[in-house]
């Protein structure tokens, strides 16, 4: 079958089991959009700005495991993508963006709408295609879904002139392979780093589990808990792996780090190993290196090698998939019952009530999370934005089942809460889908509620409203005595009446005492909603660790919350 | 960080492709790697070719910049040689002041060099020379009373010496798993004792 590039491009992203498109059209790409109208199998979603698209084709992928598509045009469509993709990068999402190019004639010469896609997208994609004849067209979408979904997942963009979509006709013939020499993940690990870490774990008589996003790309949760329990280990974790074991779990000591609860990183601290599975020790969740889980040795189970020894040392470095690493392991190790250690834990727990709500008649944000939790009963699919709503939610929301927390680590992209849950939604029709938003980022991406207005998409918007960057306010109150500048929102517009002109239900709530209210009664509407929680302005989030610093200087609630917050107003 | 900080030599088999110099570059200057040499040229196997790096580092950094590089995917293998036999050679093109008064006194430090003069003019020479990074600074350092006008040096090559178990320099310093060497396994920076296995990476030549 002779097709034009534009059709190929659609034959090629049927052959991988694409349902949904994100994206918006224009010059250098409507010739894929011709096409895409002759096939109703691939559903678009027309968004719009680019970067929903791209967080949309990102939440989808959160929330399926398949790979998300995005798409954009040429220039100024294809850098507004780029925020949704360095998100997609740093939190090891599988996406593929596709963006229309200025036609080959016209490379190089600055036309209308031209940009260096590939170049600017080159640090921050695993890996990324500029097509020039219309025969690469097959392989290199067939490549780019193969890099963006195996090893450590990762968004992959490929850029094609408007000529070779419109112009070049060909045999449509899809690989049966793909040719990459260069690129071979990892899958079983060699047996000496499975010896070695299985004595490292057997010998340990204060390990913890630090589970991280890679536990839930792998799959690897029931290994995980299978492990955990098997030789009595308490499991940690870090924001993206927190769904990775109910939240109920008796071994579950919750998000450790900056935000983290106080008994997490406290764990960490008195633990004789780390049993590190697919995370990565970032600073927020070591803080200052060298006084990082300074008892321990570790090991480091992670599919990408350059993560082993990256920023902290293993003494039983894996590199390969976490499930297949954790099948070979588990074999090996003992069973066990850590009295001792669990007994500590436990009173660490005791000790520290990280998630105590303070007895106010004060609207908290804790207490609206907590709420929503109960509604939900932990089953609800918690999208977030970036800041203080998003601690909280991670502190104070229940997860039950894997995948079911949905926000962005590495990068901390605001505006991520409205755009993610469309694609969330989109990818589990059968979840209830709440947006935990502050209300900085919904504004940052909220032009696309008439994405989820018009195609019916049932997210469920939760602004915990406190017409501020909270979370810089909160720096500013500690880091930088209490001087606020720049970050209250003195002009925000009024939410229900947002909902309004967008023809949904918007809710305002101001007591305590309306909440569990007003969330049973957004759940009982079909169709978007929002809820604006009106929740106490100077609120801060603990426990704190202050950037750079270690448990050591950590800073637990009450006192704090009467203290410079309240000034701080 | 430790303080032992050395110049390590890596060689790597590249897709011969547009942009991957721009990967390669690109990834180095985003973490703050130093290249202190770069040489690219085609390998004995069409449409791929054989780069080496010098890289200054520590021993960790010089481990994440080999697993980094191994990383892109236009990358096919990367191998630390330091610590290999090696033959390593640099050629220089060096134009330095040379009247008939002090020709002849260039001409005996060429020839004790083993370098060659392939131009001369009525005020200058060009010397090329081929060897190892020490060689050339020598030979730098004397002609440097002459007047140096111009120099151009390539960036060392390098090749492990005799059969490397079979293997090309860019594989030597693999683990029998194919993987990037990080200080476990088969041990650090060094062909394994064992042989490999039987290519059940795809990191072996086709």
């Amino acid at each position: 079958m002779i097709l034009t590039g534009a059709e190929i491009v659609c034959e090629s992203l049927l052959q991988e089991g694409v349902e949904i498109v994100f994206g918006l059209p224009g010059g250098a790409v409507l010739p894929f959009y011709g096409a895409l109208a002759k096939y109703p199998a691939l559903r678009h979603i027309l968004v719009r700005h680019e970067q929903a698209a791209a967080m949309a084709a990102d939440g989808y992928a959160r929330a399926t495991g398949k790979v998300g598509v995005c798409s954009a045009t040429s220039g100024p469509g294809a850098t507004n993508l780029v925020t949704g993709i360095a998100c997609a990068m740093m939190d090891s999402i599988p996406l593929v963006a596709i963006t229309g190019q200025v036609p080959r004639p016209a490379i190089g010469t600055d036309a209308f709408q031209e940009i260096d896609v590939t170049g600017i997208t080159l640090p921050i994609t695993k890996h990324n295609y500029l097509v020039m004849n219309v025969e690469d067209i097959a392989p290199a979408i067939k490549e780019a879904f193969h890099i963006a979904r195996t090893g450590r997942p990762g968004p992959v963009l490929v850029d094609i002139p408007k000529d070779v979509l419109q112009v070049e006709r060909t045999e449509f013939i899809w690989p049966g392979s793909v040719n990459l020499p260069g690129y071979n993940p990892p899958g079983e690990a060699p047996e000496e780093q499975i010896a070695k870490s299985a004595e490292l774990i057997n010998q340990a008589e204060r390990p913890v589990i630090l589970a991280g996003h890679g536990v839930l790309i792998s799959h690897a949760h029931r290994e995980m808990r299978e492990l955990a329990e098997k030789a009595q280990i308490p499991v940690v974790t870090t924001l993206l792996g927190i769904s990775s074991l109910p939240t109920d779990h008796y071994l579950n000591l919750g998000m450790a780090g900056m935000h983290g609860l106080a008994y997490a990183s406290l764990a960490i601290d008195k633990a004789d190993l780390l049993i590190s599975l697919g995370m990565r020790f970032d600073d927020r969740v070591t803080g200052r290196l060298r006084d990082f889980a300074p008892n321990a040795k570790v090991v480091h189970v992670d599919i990408d090698p350059s993560e082993l020894d990256k920023n902290v040392k293993a003494d039983g470095p894996v590199a390969g998939d976490l499930k297949q690493v954790l099948n070979q392991l588990l074999p090996k190790i003992e069973p066990n019952v850590h009295i001792e250690w669990l007994r500590h834990t436990d009173k660490l727990r005791a000790d520290h009530p990280s998630t105590q709500i303070r007895d106010t008649q004060e609207l908290l944000p804790q207490y609206v999370l907590t709420e929503l939790s109960k509604a939900t009963r932990g089953e609800a699919l918690i999208v977030t934005g970036v800041g203080q709503h998003q601690m909280w939610a991670a502190q104070y929301c229940d997860f039950q089942e894997p995948n079911t927390l949905i926000t962005s680590g590495g990068l901390g992209t605001m505006g991520f809460e409205v755009p993610a849950a469309l694609g969330a939604k989109l990818g589990r029709p059968d979840k209830t889908v709440w947006s935990v938003a502050g209300d900085g980022g919904f504004q940052m991406t909220m032009c696309d509620l008439a994405t989820a207005v018009e195609n019916k998409v049932d997210i469920k918007f939760a602004i915990l409203n406190n017409g501020r960057l909270g979370m810089v306010h909160q720096l500013q109150d500690l880091s930088y005595n209490e001087e606020h500048f720049a970050t209250v929102y003195s002009g925000n517009p009024d939410f229900v009446k947002l909902a309004a002109a967008y023809g949904i239900t918007g809710i305002r709530v101001t007591e305590k005492e309306k909440v569990a209210e007003a969330i049973q009664q957004a759940m009982e509407t079909p169709g978007p909603v929002i809820v604006d929680f009106m929740i106490r302005e100077t609120e801060n989030v603990y426990p704190w660790i202050p950037a750079g610093e270690s448990v050591n200087e950590i800073l637990e609630e009450t006192a704090q919350q009467t203290g410079p917050g309240e000034k701080g107003s | 960080m430790s303080s032992n900080h050395q110049h390590h030599t890596l060689v790597a088999l590249v897709e011969d492709k547009p942009g991957v110099l721009t990967r390669i570059a690109s990834m180095f200057r985003r973490r703050g790697f130093n290249i202190a040499s770069l040489a690219v040229g085609k390998s004995e196997q069409p449409g791929l070719s054989r780069m080496t790096f010098v890289v200054e580092g520590d021993e960790h950094t010089v481990n994440q910049v080999t697993k980094q590089l191994d990383k892109l995917i236009d990358v096919i293998r990367v191998s630390d040689i330091t610590d290999e036999k090696i033959v390593a050679r640099e050629l220089a093109l060096i134009k330095v002041n040379a009247n008939s008064s002090n020709r002849g006194e260039v001409i005996q430090i060429v020839q004790l060099f083993r370098a060659n003069i392939v131009d001369v003019g009525a005020q200058s020479v060009v010397i090329e020379i081929t060897g190892e990074e020490d060689k050339i600074n020598a030979l730098h350092a004397l002609l440097e009373p002459f007047g140096i006008i111009e120099m151009l040096r390539t960036g060392l090559v390098a090749m492990v010496r005799g059969q490397a178990n079979g293997r090309t320099s860019d594989s030597v310093g693999l683990n029998a798993y194919g993987q990037v060497s990080n200080g476990f396994g088969a041990g650090h920076m060094a062909a394994p004792e064992a042989s490999p296995k039987p290519e059940t990476s795809a990191k072996s030549e086709a």
